[in-house]
């Protein structure tokens, strides 16, 4: 039995231990924003926040997560439009949009441990993750944007 | 309340009424349909004039998007064309997505023509409703209809008596109006439009950054089983044996279903093998995994991408068959002249769409439902209904958001197998391709072999030019002995060059296909384009000019060309060389071209090309290191695409051609040995990066009144070659083999 708390409830999982947690999440738990795209963790779509870092949950075992928890995109917007999803859509990033998920989970990951990201930062931090759509102009922008928003609010 | 009701439209309501009652917190997360609430329907509202728009007694308009969103941006366009000449308030337009029907006409959301095709039939929709809630208010009011105008928006005004009276209100009375005809219309003109031409959002921006459940890899469906398939390993094998003893032990696995193999042709059939079945998706791949299968695999072993490539090469060496011809190529190549002559090669490629393809099906005796992300809902239904052997009618497709198409979701081979499924489970099947899957048993995208000649003069314009192209073409899914390209193919970028050259002569030489080739964003434009404008800035070189100024010096001064369109295409979309000219012209002065001078690892390059009845240039600058590396700073693409419905939308598709471009150049490659494709994921089959993409991609948009042409490929085939020709000027490293890495780049 793994118990692990996803946004914010607590989950008991008693399946096989191997089972990767985007399975759980999708398949189990019905959060199906958190996407499939490799399995590999090559492409990122499937990116949750782990304790509040940026993971690759079709890589993350279910037994690895013990006392664990886990933030899907369902999780970030219990009040509102997180300040990321705001830029995201004030830029108008999404084309197809499968992949925004797990590139918005993954900026969130970056803003908290770099408020004030360079491009070398941004590209360092975002590079894991698939567009292939092409919008990363876009998503660099929003980034930025969500930086500024957040920095104007603090001060 | 307006994102709420989408998703009935798209995933119907009773599914998801389903699953909540089987998943609860599915309820809680997805939050997009209340338990029994009640799906819009265009028939169900006050006031429908057309299948495409009704308008509810509270002022609502539904406005039906028939066509697949993938990226491209149709459910903010097409329904803002209707919109706009409706002079509705956008705020209170829901846009429902269409379910398969051949009521809407075409819905192969393919081949960039869902504004071109469409742009006239949405007006007049809209115009119609428009003139049916005049007339309605004009009747209520018992004034000349002449003095009551639609106008501020969802309004409909009287202004002599200084009266107004709401859409809404007037739905009713307008139901009972009769339909006006074509010739009552009164379109806007274009200095009238409300949205078409200004930038809008996308309509589901907001719910696409939720992570709500709008893809076809969302469906959740109550008591619904998932299914893991082990493909043949080669197109057309069989299973021999199958020992799925240690499948059969693992947790969640059902039980184990082989698929026929197909009957050739391929065409949308399945490609067989054995399904394993589950109850998570999990469990579908594990079990398939622990399979022992052995394969009989066929004819089609005897493909590999080395020996084949010679093949193609020295195909494309021979004579083969005329598609056109001006002049006589032949007389002046016999005069001894200075001839200049290249070949090129470009290899297969994948979609590998974010989404791998992914369909849930539900069989009820006679009855269907299928739930895909699909380019192509009506070849949904009909290629369900011929597997099964029912009728076309009795399957629903309903269509879900893409997680990307490229041309890969216009083929239903998935759905079908989920069909087949669940008609032999008794259950609703999710069919779940993983991303090996998607990239080993694509459609592919046809490997080319290209050869061009030409005789030059003594300015070194070209007197004469032969071109000669070999792939094995995309007929051959449908017709198993189709070994030349179709007029189709041809007529993208090959037929005819759009180049002042007065003896011309293109070819096409045969190639057998042994994969299954399908159609890619932008398709044969791709190594058509690539060769063309390669070719055209060796020419440049070869002459000692500036490429943009040989470039123009081709294209001549403008005039309109015979690029042998169908008569109707060419009348109201006639190739007019000065639009290439100018947006050649834009591009380049938009790049600051010749400021800087080429060479020591920086460069830039030039390639023009028209697809899709649009006009595109790209300029790509590089700096190129010494180990290889290549860096693309800017991109400035110039695009004439006639009116277009959204410039943000169409921005963003030529900001991502770039990138798609990208991916095709550097690293796209796909080969078989002994007929089983190498490559798998992500690992061995790169797509470009954030780090590796075009930093900036710019994009000039020619204002113009000409008809709505294509936007979602038309941006892929310039920038290929532009890239490899800014390589040129950076290195004098002349690439005339796709992909990069092929020739020491990366």
């Amino acid at each position: 039995m793994v118990h692990l708390k996803v946004n914010g409830s607590v989950q008991a999982f008693d399946g096989d231990p191997d089972m990767p947690l985007l399975w759980y999440l999708r398949d189990i738990l019905g959060f199906t924003g958190t996407k499939f795209g490799c399995g590999m963790a090559l492409c990122g779509a499937c990116t949750v926040l782990e304790d509040g870092k940026a993971i690759r949950s079709c890589s993350t075992q279910m037994k690895q997560l013990e006392g664990h928890e886990i933030t899907t995109i369902e999780g970030i917007s219990t009040h509102g439009p997180h300040a990321v999803q705001k830029a995201w859509a004030a830029v108008n990033v999404p084309q197809c949009g499968y992949c925004q998920t797990g590139q918005i989970m993954q900026a969130i990951s970056l803003l908290s441990s770099k408020p004030h990201p360079t491009d070398a930062d941004i590209d360092d931090e975002m590079s894991g993750n698939i567009c292939r759509c092409g919008t990363y102009q876009r998503i660099r922008a929003a980034i930025k944007e969500a930086a500024k928003e957040r920095a104007r609010s603090q001060s | 309340m307006t994102r709420r009701r989408f998703l009935q439209g798209a995933l119907s309501a009773s599914a998801f009424v389903r699953c909540v009652a089987k998943v609860p917190l599915f309820a809680k997360t997805a939050g997009n349909v209340a338990p029994g609430s009640v799906a819009p329907s265009i028939d169900a509202t006050a006031f429908h004039p057309s299948i495409f728009l009704g308008i509810q007694a509270d002022g609502t308009v539904l406005i039906v998007a028939h066509r697949t969103e993938m990226g491209n941006g149709v459910r903010t366009s097409l329904p803002r064309i209707v919109a706009d000449e409706l002079d509705a308030d956008w705020s209170r337009v829901e846009v429902i997505q269409g379910d398969g029907d051949e009521r809407y006409g075409s819905q192969d959301t393919d081949g960039s023509h869902s504004v071109r095709e469409f742009f006239d039939t949405l007006r007049e929709t809209g115009a119609t409703a428009r003139l049916m809630l005049v007339r309605a208010a004009a009747q209520q009011w018992g004034v000349p209809e002449a003095q009551c105008v639609a106008d501020p928006a969802h309004v409909v005004s009287h202004k002599a008596s200084n009266r107004t009276i709401g859409y809404g209100e007037l739905a009713a009375l307008a139901a009972k109006q009769p339909v006006p005809k074509k010739e009552e219309l009164k379109l806007k003109s274009p200095s009238e439009w409300r949205y078409i031409g200004k930038p809008a959002p996308g309509y589901d921006v907001t719910d696409v950054c939720a992570g709500k459940p709008l893809f076809g890899m969302d469906v959740r469906v109550d008591g619904m089983l998932y299914a893991a398939i082990a493909h043949p390993p080669v197109l057309g094998g069989k299973v021999k044996s199958v020992d799925d003893s240690a499948t059969l032990k693992f947790k969640g696995v059902k039980q184990t279903i082989p698929i026929d193999p197909f009957t050739p042709p391929h065409h949308f059939q399945p490609l067989g093998g054995v399904a394993v079945i589950a109850d998570n998706t999990w469990s579908a791949f594990k079990g398939r995994d622990a399979l022992k299968i052995e394969w009989d695999n066929g004819e089609h072993a005897v493909y590999n991408s080395p020996d084949y490539k010679k093949q193609l090469q020295e195909t494309a060496r021979q004579p083969g068959k005329v598609v056109h011809k001006i002049g006589d190529p032949d007389v002046e190549f016999s005069k001894g002249g200075k001839v200049i002559e290249a070949e090129y090669y470009a290899p297969h490629l994948a979609h590998a769409s974010m989404e791998p393809p992914a369909a849930v099906a539900d069989v009820q005796g006679e009855k269907v439902i299928v739930w895909s992300p699909t380019q192509n809902p009506q070849g949904v239904q009909e290629e369900v209904a011929k597997k099964l052997g029912l009728k076309k009618e009795n399957v629903t497709c309903h269509v879900t958001f893409l997680g990307g198409g490229f041309g890969r979701k216009s083929k239903p081979d998935y759905a079908v197998e989920a069909a087949v499924l669940s008609k032999t489970t008794g259950k609703p099947v999710k069919v779940v391709w993983s991303r090996e899957d998607d990239i080993k048993f694509d459609y592919f995208h046809s490997v080319a072999a290209m050869y061009i000649k030409a005789a030059v003069d003594d300015k070194g314009m070209p007197k004469a030019w032969l071109q000669r192209s070999v792939f094995p073409p995309i007929s051959s899914t449908f017709d198993k002995d189709a070994v030349y390209g179709s007029d189709g193919e041809m007529s993208l970028g090959w037929n005819v060059i759009p180049f002042d050259v007065p003896n011309f002569r293109s070819e096409n030489g045969k190639a057998v296909n042994h994969v299954r080739i399908g159609w890619l964003r932008s398709v044969a434009n791709i190594y058509h384009a690539f060769a063309v404008q390669s070719f055209a800035n060796e020419l440049a070189y070869a002459a000692n000019r500036d490429p943009y100024d040989y470039l123009l010096a081709l294209i001549g001064s403008g005039h309109v060309i015979d690029v042998k369109q169908p008569a109707d295409v060419a009348a109201k979309y006639p190739y007019d060389t000065t639009r290439l000219r100018h947006v050649a012209q834009l591009a380049a002065e938009k790049a600051n071209w010749g400021k800087k001078k080429s060479g020591n690892g920086w460069g830039m390059g030039i390639a023009v090309h028209r697809s899709f009845l649009t006009y595109v240039a790209s300029v790509v600058e590089v700096e190129v290191d010494n180990s290889g590396a290549v860096r693309i700073p800017n991109v400035y693409t110039a695009v004439d695409a006639g009116i277009v419905a959204n410039p943000d939308m169409v921005i963003s598709q030529f900001q991502g051609a770039a990138v798609f471009g990208t991916s095709i150049a550097r690293t796209g490659e796909i080969t078989a040995t002994n007929g089983v494709i190498d490559q798998s994921n992500f690992h061995n089959y790169p797509v470009a990066r954030m780090n590796d993409a075009p930093v900036y991609v710019d994009v000039q948009i020619v204002e113009s009144q000409a008809p709505p042409a294509g936007v979602g490929e038309p941006g892929v085939p310039p920038f290929v070659p532009a890239l490899c020709n800014a390589i040129y000027a950076a290195t004098g490293k002349r690439v005339r083999e796709l992909p990069l890495t092929r020739n020491g780049l990366f």
